[in-house]
């Protein structure tokens, strides 16, 4: 398949992404906190953190699906205001339309303005790359839960959006489809860049994937107040595709698990964040 | 670059092979025995109970002006046939029935939609919706007869009003409880209003609304009989009131069954919507 070909898979502008001291509160919970974030053009950003910690909050506030209690959010160089046709997110759940084939899942994904035959060539070639293909008349009761997630990944790059938001897209893939599924959104976005923001819980797939990495928690001291904002900005070294074993992320790895909380039995190292 | 290379350390794409294992072939044999048998099945108990009929009308245990025979039942719709009247009596009902529920469940669905998907629209209309509800249906007769006339239309009318709650009732509140996940991922991928409603909220309700339009259609019926024993001089439930006031006791018995195998048929059609819809909308 050739790059150009690609290129219609997901054409369009990367663009910035500018979070300004953003605070969210469900009724007295508070649950972010002046969180600022400046994601370039084309970066791809890894936002990782315990539990119930608001990623999935952060991002759907980036993608417009949520209002913030303070602050503000910027595509490019205009705010979101609400729903934004500029991002596309792939939900945590994958929700399916169970009435529709995974074909016509993945055309909810489509841009609404032009629908065309070309259209219709992109649907299924994402489904190809997503490996898919084969299951493409399914239903979505019909296919496992990482294959629904893969179809949600698709659905979200037939958006051709700006902004990629991806909450935790690989996490209900087995080890080597996840590691597959990694190496395909890295050369679709070597192809034709977008910006990404991907939340995970994997410390590795944040790693490998993003050219930085974002830990989001409360910081221990106040720890009765669990509202979390941005605890450590990691940029990763070097350029991708990274070698997953290399030692310099394993440093990296130790430091920012030790950040989720998580005793590693590594020496001290000293914080480069 | 090969885009197919992040998968190709797959040796086997283990994850298709549910989908490329082939569907189990159908042949026709079984197919048809399997719907063949519920109907033999399902015929039995008919059978017997017109038998048992037979015999307790023959044995003199009740009086025959009581309770005729399957014969003289038979014999009575012949005679109204070869009078024409019979087709007449259910060409009307059922041109009643049909119209009623049509207009009863398309005005019962477009007020669902529009109560079921706002908030605020519902806050205006359902408490007077409920209230109509709760008139017992049959106080509505002499007022539509008084308004329109004891004519077709408020027959027609009348039949709408039952087809019209069932639809309303279940379609409203099952556009109400469509799994907000999906609304909100039409949402986010630009979808709103009409289009939203034919993504998600629609293809969501299509069970609600074919059992709802199942409900409307046995309503529709009652109403039917309803409307025609107060007024009118054609039509199946007129043909009830005239065998009684008449003692035509094997009319009585014949519009009954009429009544019977005319809205299990109608009930069937819809079966077979219900079956085209469901393999297209269901999940
Ligand atoms: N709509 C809502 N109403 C009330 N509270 C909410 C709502 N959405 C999220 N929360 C709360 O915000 C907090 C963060 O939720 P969020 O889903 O962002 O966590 P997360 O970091 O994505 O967790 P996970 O890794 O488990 O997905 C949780 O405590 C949750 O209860
Ligand atoms: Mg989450």
């Amino acid at each position: 398949m050739s790059s150009s070909s690609l290129r219609d898979s997901i054409a369009s502008d990367a663009l910035s992404v500018s979070i300004r001291g953003l605070a969210r509160s469900f009724g007295e919970r508070r649950v972010l906190n002046d969180v600022s974030l400046e994601i370039a053009q084309g970066e791809i950003v890894a936002l990782i953190g315990p539990s119930g910690c608001g990623k999935s909050t952060l991002l759907r506030h980036i993608g417009g699906l949520d209002t913030p209690t303070a602050g503000s959010i910027t595509i490019g160089d205009a705010p979101v205001t609400g729903l934004d046709a500029r991002s596309a997110i792939a939900f945590q759940e994958p929700r399916l339309l169970p009435w529709r084939s995974l074909t016509r899942n993945v055309e909810v994904g489509l841009p609404r303005t032009r629908r065309a035959a070309s259209d219709r060539e992109r649907v299924s070639h994402l489904l190809e790359l997503v490996k898919l293909s084969e299951s493409a008349h399914l239903r979505p009761r019909e296919i496992s839960g990482g294959m629904a997630q893969r179809v949600s990944l698709a659905r979200a790059l037939a958006r051709q959006p700006g902004v990629l938001l991806l909450d935790e897209p690989f996490g209900a893939l087995d080890a080597l489809t996840r590691l597959a599924m990694q190496d395909l959104l890295l050369e679709l976005h070597a192809a034709e860049p977008a910006t990404i923001v991907i939340v995970t819980h994997d410390v590795d797939e944040a790693l490998y994937l993003a050219d930085r990495v974002v830990l989001l928690g409360s910081s221990p001291a106040d720890s009765a107040d669990a509202v979390s904002s941005v605890r450590a900005t990691v940029t990763v070294p070097g350029h991708r595709p990274r070698d997953r074993g290399s030692a310099d992320l394993a440093v990296l790895r130790a430091e920012l698990l030790e950040g989720l909380g998580v005793a590693t039995h590594h020496l001290p190292v000293t914080s480069s964040s | 670059m090969s885009l197919s290379s992040p998968l190709s350390v797959l040796e086997r794409p283990v994850v298709t092979d549910v989908a490329a294992s082939p569907a189990p072939v159908e042949t026709s044999t079984p197919r048809r025995r399997r719907w063949v048998r519920p109907v033999l099945l399902g015929a039995v108990l008919p059978l017997a109970l017109i038998a048992l009929w037979q015999l307790i009308a023959t044995s003199g245990l009740v009086a025959s002006y009581r309770l005729p025979t399957p014969l003289g039942v038979w014999a009575a719709g012949v005679d109204l046939y070869e009078r024409g009247v019979l087709y007449q009596h259910v060409a009307i009902s059922t041109q009643r029935v049909l119209l009623g529920f049509v207009i009863g469940s398309v005005v019962g669905l477009a007020l669902a939609s529009v109560v079921g998907l706002s908030a605020r629209v519902s806050e205006f209309f359902a408490p007077t919706l409920g209230a109509l509800r709760a008139v017992p249906s049959l106080a509505w007769v002499p007022l539509l007869g008084l308004y329109l006339g004891y004519n077709e239309d408020s027959k027609v009318a009348l039949i709408a009003i039952g087809a019209f709650f069932p639809v309303y009732t279940t379609v409203a509140s099952a556009l109400r409880h469509v799994d907000a996940h999906l609304v909100e991922l039409g949402r986010s991928y630009g979808y709103s209003g009409p289009a939203l409603l034919g993504l998600v909220q629609l293809p969501a309700v299509v069970p609600a609304v074919i059992s709802s339009l199942r409900l409307a259609l046995a309503q529709a019926w009652l109403f039917l009989v309803a409307g025609e024993l107060l007024g009118a001089s054609l039509g199946l439930g007129f043909l009830l009131v005239d065998s009684q006031q008449n003692g035509r006791i094997d009319r009585l018995f014949l519009t009954i069954i009429l009544l019977g195998v005319l809205g299990k048929l109608t009930d069937t059609a819809v079966g077979v919507l219900e079956r085209f819809l469901l393999k297209r909308w269901g999940s």
